[in-house]
């Protein structure tokens, strides 16, 4: 209908984009990009002309992310602990399938494509267990650390770790090793 | 916690994942020990956990290679 509608529509994809980086579910990104454009044609009479367009929209949608996340922050700690892999058990809790060793691992550390199919395992995780995991691994804080950041308990952490190691494990040993 | 001495398998992963991320007493690490000396489906377990630290560690300079 009007100009600014549509030049504030033009900006969705590079908002998702922008999203994306930092909400790892396509459909939260999705919801928190929709909020932010929402306030924007609200607010239109804030932006007035007095900055970029697309700084102004990103100033919107940094605040809707920050929110965002802290709504998941509090959704979070009512998750189970891990129980998604009891079905690796039996009811002796012995593994159903006793895991085998991986092929010369180490040869896999030199190929460029392991590393694509980790990052593609990686993406696969719940949002918070890969923020665990990537605070963890990636960038070696300690769950004390870690607890504090995501706001979750220092069991719940533990847990989130778990998981994601698990997953991770079953998705390279599916993705990469038996391929 | 874990009260019993032998360990089963489920146990036995939550321990090795929690290893790397905490300090485990010593009766935990006794009874991983243990556990891993007959078991050799978690002694693999064991070190993919450890391959995967490396990997991870790994992963940053593939990511950005036009560091020096």
């Amino acid at each position: 209908m009007n100009d600014f509608r549509s030049r504030v529509e033009g900006e969705r994809a590079y908002l998702l984009r922008y999203a994306s980086l930092q909400i790892r579910d396509r459909h939260s990104a999705e919801d928190v990009v929709q909020e932010a454009l929402l306030a924007a044609l609200a607010g239109e009479a804030g932006f007035a002309g007095r900055s970029n367009l697309r700084t102004w929209l990103t100033g919107i949608l940094k605040h809707k992310i920050v929110d965002a996340i802290r709504r998941s922050s509090r959704d979070a700690s009512v998750v189970p602990d891990g129980d998604e892999f009891e079905a690796l058990f039996d009811e002796r809790g012995h593994w159903v399938d006793s895991p085998a060793a991986w092929g010369d691992p180490g040869a896999s550390l030199e190929q460029k494509q392991f590393f694509a199919a980790l990052e593609d395992c990686l993406a696969r995780l719940p949002a918070k267990t890969a923020q665990a995991f990537t605070l963890r691994e990636h960038l070696g804080l300690d769950t004390g650390e870690i607890c504090k950041e995501l706001g979750v308990t220092a069991t719940h952490c533990w847990v989130l770790l778990y998981r994601a190691r698990m997953a991770l494990r079953q998705c390279l040993e599916a993705g990469w090793f038996k391929t | 916690m874990v009260q019993n001495m032998i360990l089963n398998c489920k146990e036995v992963t939550r321990l090795v994942s929690q290893g790397l991320d905490r300090h485990l007493g010593f009766g935990e690490r006794l009874r991983l020990r243990l556990h891993l000396a007959i078991c050799d489906g978690c002694a693999n377990f064991r070190q993919q956990m450890l391959f995967l630290r490396k990997a991870m560690a790994r992963l940053a300079d593939f990511e950005s290679p036009e560091e020096s």
